[in-house]
């Protein structure tokens, strides 16, 4: 029997609120399955569950704010048996009229229509989704491919604010925008959520309003410089390798699979942090706490400002081709305001490319509780001198912001010389 | 196709990546990633769109030389068939 309860998504948050619902009591539920959206300063969240099993009860209702830590639903492992006398609370609380089935009934279909009990139908396959409203930037580009004037459009939304479903129903879309990522193993409500608890637009797309994420983004920078004693280093890395090896390899691509050149850089970071591990990781309760998983957070800023470091997972496991593949996504899916909680609160490390705005060195503010940052500036042509030969280069510089409770400046020196030393041999990232 | 049909793609496009902005604002040889605050990623997705609409696969090589809109315009405007 687990408790699934409100996680912590960020540095700072101490409460979420439960936006949405992905599933109901009875439904069934596999490892990393998206269960619930929740709301937190900076965004909506898609919260992912952590192992298999049954939904049993739900115990917090869409709208609800709960502090950090609260048990939001109770998930029955796939091997445990149903509810007997253990849970008289919830059954209580949630479920009056639900009798336990047998045992033996467990596993199919038909018990757990008993055991769920008529507040939670399955819904047949072709059941209509709830869909979720998106927001204004979401309603714009709906509007754009579907040729509709936002100004004829009667305003949903907060703040009389055009909001997608508004668009929707001008273009009669019969479906959910993102059905491919209902996961099939939890089918998302059969009915409507009620209108005074259901999410908001504006929530329900992702972004908050830019004076939260403000002050989200104030809060965990401020901590930062309060808290951590930064030390930078920076160093010129000769690219002249790694963009000639990228040509001649996108030139055999087609434009869809061609590399952009910040994937080898993000790569080189991964694979470096293997060698000075202290750098990835987390500083909490006064203790240095390297971590095994490379989870790289890469600054995404958004076009209405502000912005969100989701994570790649496992970054120095991908090859390049899947680490594109995955920061693609992850780029679309941040934009979309669609994240999920592991990629949000899984970052071990961070990486700021701000190289295609002309700048070029970045001075980092660590993330708490992380323990480094690595700026990445542009590429520029810049007189290098190798072997006793000057000559002109396309050189970057690339810095390291790092936390000196955790590590030294020699141990941040040696992952600048890796960095350097990995974008000479860019056929071996 | 003439180089105002080629303009519309380029706009709805523009309008796609940066949908509070007014492409059509643009003056001719204005930098277009400047001025509408386009990412490299957002630029390839533009290349990749714009192949998916007019046919016309752009070399890596050729990106420098389609900064602003007349030079896509140009630039299109000779390749499409």
């Amino acid at each position: 029997m687990a408790e699934f309860r409100m996680p912590s998504l960020g540095a700072d948050m101490e409460f979420g609120t439960l936006l949405e619902w992905r599933v109901k009591p009875g439904d069934r539920v596999k490892r990393r399955d998206i269960i619930a959206v929740v709301d937190t300063d900076k965004a909506a969240i898609e919260i992912e569950v952590y192992e298999d099993g049954v939904v049993e009860a739900l115990l917090v209702q869409p709208g609800e704010k709960v502090p950090v830590g609260t048990v939001m639903a109770i998930i029955r492992g796939a091997a445990e048996k149903p509810p007997e006398a253990e849970t008289p609370a919830v059954e209580a609380a949630k479920a009056p009229s639900v009798h336990p089935p047998p045992p033996a009934q467990k596993e199919e279909p038909s018990a757990q229509k008993t055991e769920t009990g008529p507040a939670a139908a399955p819904p047949t396959p072709e059941s209509k989704r709830k869909e979720r409203v998106k927001a204004s930037p979401y309603a714009r580009r709906l509007a754009m491919e579907h040729d509709i004037d936002l100004q004829s459009l009667t305003p949903g939304g907060p703040h009389g604010s055009i909001c997608a479903a508004d668009v929707k129903q001008a273009i009669a879309v019969p479906k959910g925008p993102f059905p491919e990522k209902i996961p099939p193993a939890a089918p998302p409500p059969a009915e409507e959520i009620p209108a005074s608890a259901a999410p908001t637009p504006e929530k329900a797309a992702g972004w908050k309003d830019p004076a939260a994420m403000r002050r989200a983004i104030a809060a965990a920078m401020a901590r930062s410089n309060r808290d951590i004693p930064h030390y930078y280093l920076q160093t010129r890395v000769d690219m002249s390798r790694t963009l000639a090896w990228l040509e001649s390899e996108n030139r055999k691509r087609s434009i869809k699979d061609r590399l952009l050149p910040v994937v080898p850089l993000l790569k080189a970071v991964a694979v470096s942090l293997q060698d000075v591990p202290e750098l990835n990781g987390y500083w909490i309760d006064g203790r240095h706490q390297p971590q095994e998983a490379i989870n790289i957070g890469f600054a995404i800023s958004l076009r209405q400002g502000g912005l969100i470091v989701p994570a790649i997972l496992g970054a120095d496991l991908l090859c390049l081709d899947e680490l594109m593949e995955a920061l693609r996504d992850l780029v679309t899916r941040t934009r979309a305001g669609r994240l999920r909680s592991a990629e949000v609160t899984a970052a071990t490390i961070t990486v700021t490319n701000l190289g295609d705005l002309g700048v070029e060195s970045v001075f980092g503010v660590i993330y708490p509780p992380q323990v480094a940052l690595v700026g990445i500036g542009k590429t520029m042509e810049q007189p290098w001198a190798e072997n006793g030969l000057l000559g002109v280069r396309p050189v970057l510089t690339a810095t390291l912001a790092a936390d000196h409770r955790a590590t030294d400046g020699h141990r941040g020196a040696q992952f600048l010389d890796t960095l350097h030393r990995r974008l000479q041999e860019p056929s071996k990232l | 196709m003439n180089e105002e049909k080629i303009e519309q793609v380029i706009f709805k496009l523009l309008k796609r990546i940066a949908p509070e902005s007014e492409p059509g604002s643009l003056s001719p040889d204005e930098n277009i990633r400047r001025a509408l605050d386009i990412d490299s990623f957002d630029a390839l997705n533009f290349f990749i769109q714009l192949h998916e609409e007019l046919g016309v696969e752009i070399p890596e090589s050729d990106y420098g030389r389609l900064d602003t809109l007349a030079e896509m315009r140009r630039y299109l405007a000779d390749r499409i068939v």
